[in-house]
């Protein structure tokens, strides 16, 4: 069931993120100040839209579990949360080294946008070691199912606090809102935006895809061979 | 939020809390370790920034320290005899509306922050502050007040989220800390120009704002999922 369009979905990102690299190099300007440096911006920041997007998917999905009670959900915001913290990771790391490139230090406390992420990231870190604490697989669900409401809600709020505690030391880049961004970068960081989207929904279709084929088999396995021929499930943070 | 839905709510939480604070005034356990934990951390924080007295910024992130970690033995120790003596289960079997637990052991964690900072803050202000204390109380006492609504509430849902996990003691203060620290940023940040001095006698209203918003949110928040955590 997760599988249908998985395939006309993967080469829509195929497509869209080789368009989004060719505009990246080709079409859009070097910037003014950083050069070629600034390039990174096209990979890091939908990254980090997308990472932070996923993470209140998760919650979002969480909260419909909590509702229903209904396994699946707690499957789909486990994988939603796994695959954003995938994508947190890679934020991070681009991050740092854009940091390092244009401000000369791996680490820079006075980006509001990056100091609230790595709480958002020491939040959600936390997710699968809570999971693989409790045994019981439904409390499991459950006790997932409310971290992840709560954090999906802390992720906003979480950035309106950090905001509001820096002054802005750096002038910020380039902002958003798109006020200082010319046509022609705006359209590759729209574009680079809509591939990194696309990929982070191929992935979540792909993983919850290979869940529920690896379900089925254990389940058509147990119907054919008898219990004894599917070896009983390892304690495990993810739903299965 | 303080709200409950059935009748007799108010009892309920009156009850569960009257149990807790009499528990604490018998056993003495929780509290005099928070203030004990309170006050080695600030030596520790005097051999370790090699100071004999802080104050401004610098004080502020020491005084926020140091009831933070107090608080987390608190947060920790929360929920133990519920779970070690069924009080969960008792607590279940009766015909009684399951957020009231939040808010009466919420209240309970408030009141031990109370008295813990009623004798940490003084504690604070002969030994490490450079500044005179007294002037700026009022707006001090209101952060502070602040605060414990923050560590209270959160301190609640994630002691009531790690009671049941294996590794408790280590899953409560690594959910907790993400969570408070933008309260901690607020308080920390709002308590600084208090430190000083001179001049302001009041926190900056942005603080003030941020921190209340936080409480309202995550009082909200808490006690819309608390019942999760309880069903069995």
């Amino acid at each position: 069931m997760y599988g249908r369009g998985l395939r006309g979905l993967a080469i829509a990102t195929v497509l869209t993120i080789t368009a989004a690299f060719a505009l990246v190099f080709f079409y859009a300007p070097l910037d003014a100040d950083q050069g070629f440096v600034q390039k990174i911006f096209y990979v890091h920041v939908p990254l980090a839209i997308t990472a932070l997007c996923g993470f209140v998917f998760g919650g979002l999905l969480g909260g419909l579990y909590l509702r229903t009670g209904d396994r699946k959900w707690d499957i789909r915001s486990y994988v939603a949360i796994h695959m954003a913290l995938i994508f947190g990771v890679g934020t991070l790391i681009t991050g740092g080294i854009w940091a390092k490139a244009s401000w000369g230090h791996w680490w820079v406390w006075s980006d509001p946008t990056l100091t609230s992420f790595l709480i958002v990231m020491l939040l959600f870190a936390t997710y699968q070691p809570l999971r693989f604490s409790i045994e019981d697989p439904e409390r499991q669900s459950r006790y997932a199912g409310v971290f992840a409401v709560v954090a999906g809600a802390f992720v906003p709020l979480n950035f309106i606090a950090v905001r509001a505690a820096q002054g802005y030391v750096h002038p910020r880049v380039l902002t958003l809102t798109g006020g200082n961004l010319p046509g022609s970068m705006r359209l590759t960081f729209l574009i680079s935006l809509v591939g990194m989207a696309l990929l982070y929904v191929t992935l979540w279709k792909y993983e919850m895809a290979a869940k529920a084929t690896r379900m089925q088999v254990r389940a058509l396995r147990r119907t054919l061979l008898g219990e004894d021929s599917v070896a009983p499930l390892k304690r495990s943070a993810a739903p299965s | 939020m303080r709200e409950g839905r059935g009748p007799g709510s108010w009892e309920t939480v009156l009850a569960v809390l009257r149990k807790d604070l009499l528990l604490e005034l018998r056993g003495l356990e929780v509290v005099p370790a928070m203030v004990l934990f309170a006050l080695a951390t600030l030596v520790v924080f005097h051999f370790g920034l090699n100071r004999d007295t802080v104050d401004g910024q610098l004080a502020a992130g020491v005084l926020t320290v140091t009831l933070l970690f107090a608080a987390m033995l608190g947060i920790n120790r929360l929920f133990v005899a519920e779970r070690e003596q069924g009080g969960f289960d008792a607590f279940l079997l009766a015909p009684v509306d399951r957020s009231t637990l939040l808010v009466a052991k919420a209240m309970a964690l408030f009141l031990f922050l109370a008295v813990l900072e009623v004798i940490a803050v003084p504690a604070f202000g002969l030994m490490l502050l450079g500044a005179p204390l007294g002037r700026v109380l009022p707006g001090l006492i209101a952060m502070l007040a602040l605060g414990d609504v923050a560590l209270a509430v959160i301190g609640t849902l994630v002691s009531a989220i790690a009671v049941h996990t294996r590794a408790r003691d280590l899953i409560g203060p690594i959910i907790g800390l993400p969570l408070l620290l933008p309260a901690l940023i607020a308080l920390a940040r709002g308590v600084g120009p208090l430190m000083g001095g001179h001049g302001s006698v009041w926190p900056p209203g942005r603080w003030v704002l941020i921190l209340a918003l936080y409480d309202v949110v995550f009082a909200l928040l808490a006690y819309a999922v608390f019942d999760f955590l309880l069903e069995d």
